[in-house]
């Protein structure tokens, strides 16, 4: 948990309202309003062509599919679908800004009114959706050099939506909650890649508080530049708290816009709201309305893949798998992508084989993952073969440690378990963990006989031994099924005797 | 004054070998050369030009030439030419050269004309006398005290002083048809969206147009059919879905401006005002009186439109990329570039631009001013229900005299009949009519529903002058 500057035990008294607007840089192969590449790492100022660079008498061309990704991401948050929007402009002078103004939209956002769901611990919570709107990004002003402020330009006009939320929002945990359902969202529909480090989600936090029992909402303020997930949530606790020390102590809060400084943990003075921009709207003559008409809208609709929560829900419900697995699974539409297809490909497809593949998946392959920061299919196991390993530990060839040692030699094979098990006779035969499961079940599955074997009946010895032979299919070594049992029935011979 | 050659006469000297594209252009530069003093010129293309008037010559020789063959023309100064400097006329810009063509210029290029240079121009397209140019004043072909009109003056000038076949320019409020009226020239300011904008330097993107002059109709003709037509590159251009013509059931019916409209018009004017109406008369044409609604609107509404759309069109003059850069001790490359860059006029509607779209004041300007446009267009969609035509002056004088009107706003009222074209994006054509008592030009105009470009150049054809 983590405190403000008073800590949470003095917060008592008031509550705090919470909206966060989310930009999302879409991952288009083009420019918003012209044919630039919009590649990340780029040499500066490489990705840039007249238009961007904002040259006379050049004219923005909109880019189709920025249309078509707002409107999905619109559509799997609930919003409802303006049929005719429009653009604006944002006029501002910044050297990083080459036209002077921002094409944006205002007053008539593509998508509106909608919500997503989090889970909290009260339960679900919507989240309201304001609006969705299409805009382009500026390019990127360098200052920490000694030399002077660089800009490049390669990120001036790659398209950005933003999202932002109704202030339905009421700690700082609900709001990393949130965030992470919308990066979630966003990388379930593939449209943008949900890195907060390099700024391709950023998120700017309106915060206020009130006294408990108020209705109306106290003057807010803006926080930006919370570049990750950890930054979200410290500098909302950090402005609740302080927001609410100023009340305590009589003071009002003043609106103003805030920047965190994630070196010094705290918020810090950007600009009051008399320096506030008069960006000075007003539509932007150089483009036409855009129109998402009924039968591009179904097509869209009919595009959404299942999103994260949905998964979720079904995973439980079809595999019978924990709660905490289904969660952890989904995270990644890669992730759960791959354990579906291992799971259709389980001999027999039963609720312990799905539950194995989850484990094997949650350590194993996340594991890798984690350590090569790479995609679940780049770890070098297909579904297939993870298929095959658990099928061969439920099916009894191997048990799961042998399952273990095997594993990193899979990586990278392509070969399926089998092969490994045949080539290092590793199946059945000589595997004595599985063997002894057969041994116990046989014990356990013949009390007569082994109460008679206990009184002294020895040549059952023999019985026992077949009884295992066949269950294995013929295919265990019989010495082996030999000596395990003869160890095995010694010690129920020997526990029977210290009860005795 | 030289002798004027059109370019469809040309063609056919072209054709018999009896004239060639590159004596032809060097006529054109001599001219030129020999009228500096008027000032029509910013860049002169004479190398390049005479290159390519070879190659035009070697397409007839061929027999393979395009449409466009060895047509001579000049370009405003704010129409992007790859390789060639563009300045817009303001010190903003010096040492900048575009790294494109603009969509016309391509068009042009591919149907075989010859490009002879920029011409001088008010700073940035604003103004209606070509005094603002940071290239010195176009000074008016028949009195060097006068003005040639503006903003496209030094286009103008080139055609009517023989010094193109044909120039293009660019009409926000009238820039245009009312230097084509001063200087004897035809001038034809589109409908809204059927030439390209893509390269034309922006000034008020939601009324800008290129358009043309031309000696004769023919000329403008055969120019319109190459240089119109939708561009993926401009999103607001437009295919003209069905191209209105001359009506065949009834007689023309012309909406005659009556005279209580007819504000601050000189007696010269008016005169030929009337000689005109007689003129479509004695073409059959049926003329009517007809007021057009909300005329008191017109000025305001422009000046608070193009003077918005300018404020940010204007931003990207900053210093930073291109153009003129003035380094300043505080490090606000952007203030002082801009305040070395711009000139006074280009000043004053960046400040009114930016004054009518701030917070607190942009509703009871800049919104209500969207509203009189819609209500503005709206009157113009109804007139033409019962009209096919209207007919009014083009200007309400005759060219004026250098530093006549030093005040702004008197200078902005002479907009006065052509303003309103732009604001409805409707085509007007500016057709020389006489001349008054000193010899000076009268230009009369002639305005149409949407997309009747080629309805209007057809009643100029026609119309015995």
């Amino acid at each position: 948990m983590l405190f403000g500057p008073t800590g949470s035990g003095m917060r008592t008294g008031y509550n705090a309202v919470i909206g966060l607007e989310v930009h999302a840089q879409l991952t288009t192969a083009s420019k918003a309003f012209c044919s630039c590449p919009t590649d990340f790492g780029a040499q500066p100022n490489v990705n840039a062509c007249p238009i961007c660079l904002g040259h006379p008498g050049t004219l923005p061309v909109l880019n189709k599919n920025l249309v078509a990704y707002a409107v999905k991401m619109g559509l799997a948050t609930n919003c409802s679908i303006r049929e005719v929007s429009s653009f604006s402009r944002k006029n501002y002078f910044y050297p990083d800004l080459p036209k002077g103004y921002q094409v944006t939209q205002y007053a008539d956002p593509i998508c509106f009114g909608g919500s997503v769901e989090i889970e909290t611990d009260a339960g679900v919570k919507h989240i309201g959706i304001t609006r969705i709107h299409m805009e382009e990004d500026a390019g990127k002003s360098i200052h920490d050099l000694d030399i002077d402020t660089l800009v490049d330009l390669n990120r001036a006009g790659v398209p950005l939506i933003e999202i932002v939320s109704e202030p339905d929002i009421r700690s700082a945990h609900e709001a990393y909650q949130y965030l992470q359902q919308i990066r979630q969202i966003l990388m379930y529909l593939g449209i943008c890649d949900g890195n907060l480090e390099e700024g391709s989600l950023r998120c700017d936090a309106n915060i206020s508080v009130r006294p408990d029992g108020q209705d109306d909402f106290g003057t807010r303020r803006e926080v930006k530049n919370l570049n990750s997930f950890r930054n979200v949530e410290k500098a909302i606790e950090y402005e609740i708290g302080s927001q609410i020390d100023t009340l305590k102590n009589g003071g009002t809060v003043v609106q103003q816009t805030l920047m965190w400084d994630a070196g010094a943990q705290k918020t810090k003075l950007m600009r009051s709201k008399e320096e506030a921009h008069d960006y000075r709207y007003f539509s932007e003559p150089d483009l036409v309305p855009v129109v998402v008409d009924e039968a591009w809208r179904m097509e869209l609709q009919q595009s959404l893949p299942e999103l994260a929560l949905a998964k979720k829900r079904r995973f439980i419900e079809q595999y019978g798998i924990p709660t905490y697995d289904a969660g952890i699974l989904v995270d990644n539409s890669d992730v759960a992508l791959m354990y579906e297809e291992t799971c259709s490909q389980l001999v027999p497809a039963s609720s312990e084989a799905f539950k194995l593949v989850s484990n094997w998946t949650m350590t194993e392959m996340l594991r890798i993952m984690g350590e090569h920061k790479c995609g679940i299919n780049e770890v070098g196991v297909t579904s297939s073969q993870l298929a095959s390993l658990v099928n061969a530990i439920t099916n009894g060839k191997i048990s799961s440690k042998t399952a273990k040692e095997l594993f990193p030699d899979m990586i990278g094979s392509g070969r399926v378990a089998q092969e490994f098990i045949d080539e290092r006779g590793l199946s059945q035969i000589s595997d004595e963990g599985a063997i002894k499961m057969l041994v116990d079940d046989v014990i356990r599955n013949n009390p007569d006989n082994l109460k008679k074997y206990s009184e002294g009946k020895t040549n059952l010895f023999g019985f026992f031994v077949g009884q295992v032979l066949k269950a294995s299919g013929g295919s265990a070594n019989p010495s082996i099924v030999s000596s395990l049992m003869k160890e095995a029935l010694e010690s129920v011979q020997g526990s029977n005797t210290l009860e005795e | 004054m030289n002798e004027q050659s059109t370019y469809t006469a040309d063609r056919e000297a072209y054709t018999q070998s009896s004239l060639s594209v590159v004596q032809r252009t060097k006529q054109f530069l001599q001219r030129i050369t020999d009228r500096a003093e008027l000032n029509a010129f910013i860049t002169i293309n004479a190398n390049r030009a005479v290159i390519s008037a070879g190659e035009s010559d070697e397409r007839f020789t061929a027999g393979l030439e395009r449409p466009l063959e060895g047509l001579v023309v000049a370009l405003k100064d704010n129409i992007s030419m790859k390789g060639l400097p563009t300045t817009c006329a303001s010190r903003m810009l010096e040492g900048y050269t575009p790294l494109y063509d603009a969509t016309v210029i391509e068009r042009l290029r591919n149907a075989g004309s010859v490009f002879i240079g920029k011409t001088n121009m008010d700073e940035f397209a604003m103004g209606s006398s070509n005094e603002t140019s940071a290239y010195g004043v176009v000074r008016h072909p028949l009195d060097a005290t006068r003005v040639p009109g503006g903003s496209s003056g030094g286009s103008a000038v080139a055609v009517a002083d023989g010094m193109c076949h044909v120039a293009l320019g660019s009409d926000t409020g009238g820039s245009i048809r009312q230097p084509a009226a001063f200087c004897g020239t035809y001038g034809l300011k589109p409908t809204y969206g059927r030439v390209s904008r893509y390269g034309l330097i922006a000034f008020a993107s939601s009324l800008d147009q290129v358009g043309l002059f031309s000696l004769s109709i023919p000329d403008m003709e055969a120019v319109f059919d190459v240089v119109a037509g939708y561009d993926p590159m401009d999103s607001t251009s437009i295919e003209a879905p069905s191209i209105v013509s001359i009506p065949t059931d009834h007689p023309l019916r012309v909406g005659a401006m009556p005279l209580s409209q007819l504000t601050g018009c000189e007696q010269s004017i008016l005169d030929a005002y009337g000689k005109y109406l007689d003129a479509l008369r004695a073409s059959g044409a049926r003329v009517v009186d007809v007021a057009i609604p909300h005329s008191e609107t017109w000025i305001p509404t422009y000046f608070i439109l193009a003077t918005a759309e300018a404020s940010s069109n204007l931003a990207r003059f900053d210093g930073v990329r291109f153009g003129t850069r003035v380094d300043a001790a505080d490090g606000d490359i952007t203030t002082a570039s801009r305040t070395a860059g711009f000139g006074t006029e280009v000043k004053r509607r960046i400040m009114l631009g930016t004054y009518v779209l701030s917070s607190g004041y942009s509703e009871a300007y800049y919104g209500k001013a969207q509203m009189a446009r819609r209500l503005i267009r709206d009157a113009y969609v109804d007139i033409f229900k019962s009209v096919d035509v209207l007919a009014m002056p083009t200007t309400p004088t005759t060219a004026f005299s250098l530093g006549e009107k030093s005040d702004p706003v008197s200078m902005w009222l002479s907009d006065y009949f052509t303003v309103s074209a732009n604001i409805a994006g409707i085509p007007a054509l500016s057709i020389p009519f006489g001349t008054d008592s000193a010899g000076l030009p009268i230009g009369m105009q002639l305005q149409g529903a949407m997309n009747s470009d080629e309805m209007l150049m057809s009643i100029a054809r026609g119309l015995k002058i």
